[in-house]
């Protein structure tokens, strides 16, 4: 019983630990430019509500995440991506 | 010192072909007037906005990439507020990097076009 119980507390931390280091997709990319004009790439970046991820989630650096908020706003207000919805995507 | 801009005007869903294209005529006069250059135009055609602007949901957008001294913004976006057609408004000043996308995109799609062709 005891051995039994060893090789499963043994068997379960491995898929737990195994985990996707996050990158930051416009470093890996080499993407200098976030164009608000392309709703669907800026709809990687925001919930189904339309509102903007946090970098914990997506993973992007700081850098970057300034600019995604920025191309996010200019794209709302020209009407291409919407305030506030529900279901988006 | 010349920058380099892009703006995009929404204009009213109500106007006819030959009166949107009046109004872009109109604005492209006035920048080429006073002293900027327009590097490249874009014509969206009638699009669904995401969200209703002065109660309608449709509208004309219209790209316009100039190069120009910062005055020349500042009248430009006067000229939109008093002008009843245009509904909404967004200029911004592109980075070097932001020159290099457009230019990459607008070859790609020249790219494309003649693969259609």
């Amino acid at each position: 019983m005891s051995t039994n119980q060893s090789e499963i507390r043994y068997l379960t931390p491995p898929t737990v630990e195994i985990k996707k280091k996050k990158y930051c997709r416009f470093k890996k990319n080499k993407i200098k430019y976030i164009d608000y004009k392309d709703p669907e790439f800026l709809k990687k970046f925001l919930n189904e509500q339309g509102k903007i991820l946090p970098r914990r989630i997506t993973g992007t650096s700081l850098k970057y995440q300034r600019k995604v908020a920025t191309a996010v706003k200019r794209a709302r207000h020209i009407a291409i991506l919407p305030f506030v919805t529900d279901l988006l995507k | 010192m010349l920058n380099h801009y892009e703006t995009v005007f929404i204009a009213t869903p109500v106007l006819s072909e030959a009166q949107m294209k009046e109004a872009v005529v109109k604005f492209r006069g006035f920048i080429t007037e006073n002293g900027g250059e327009i590097v490249h135009e874009e014509n969206w055609g009638l699009r669904k906005l995401a969200y209703p602007i002065q109660k309608k949901t449709t509208g004309f957008y219209h790209l316009m990439e100039f190069k120009a001294a910062g005055e020349l913004v500042d009248k430009l976006e006067t000229q939109y507020r008093r002008d009843e057609r245009i509904i909404r408004f967004l200029t911004v000043r592109l980075d070097k990097y932001a020159v290099e996308y457009a230019n990459k995109k607008r070859s790609n799609k020249v790219e494309t076009k003649k693969m259609e062709d």
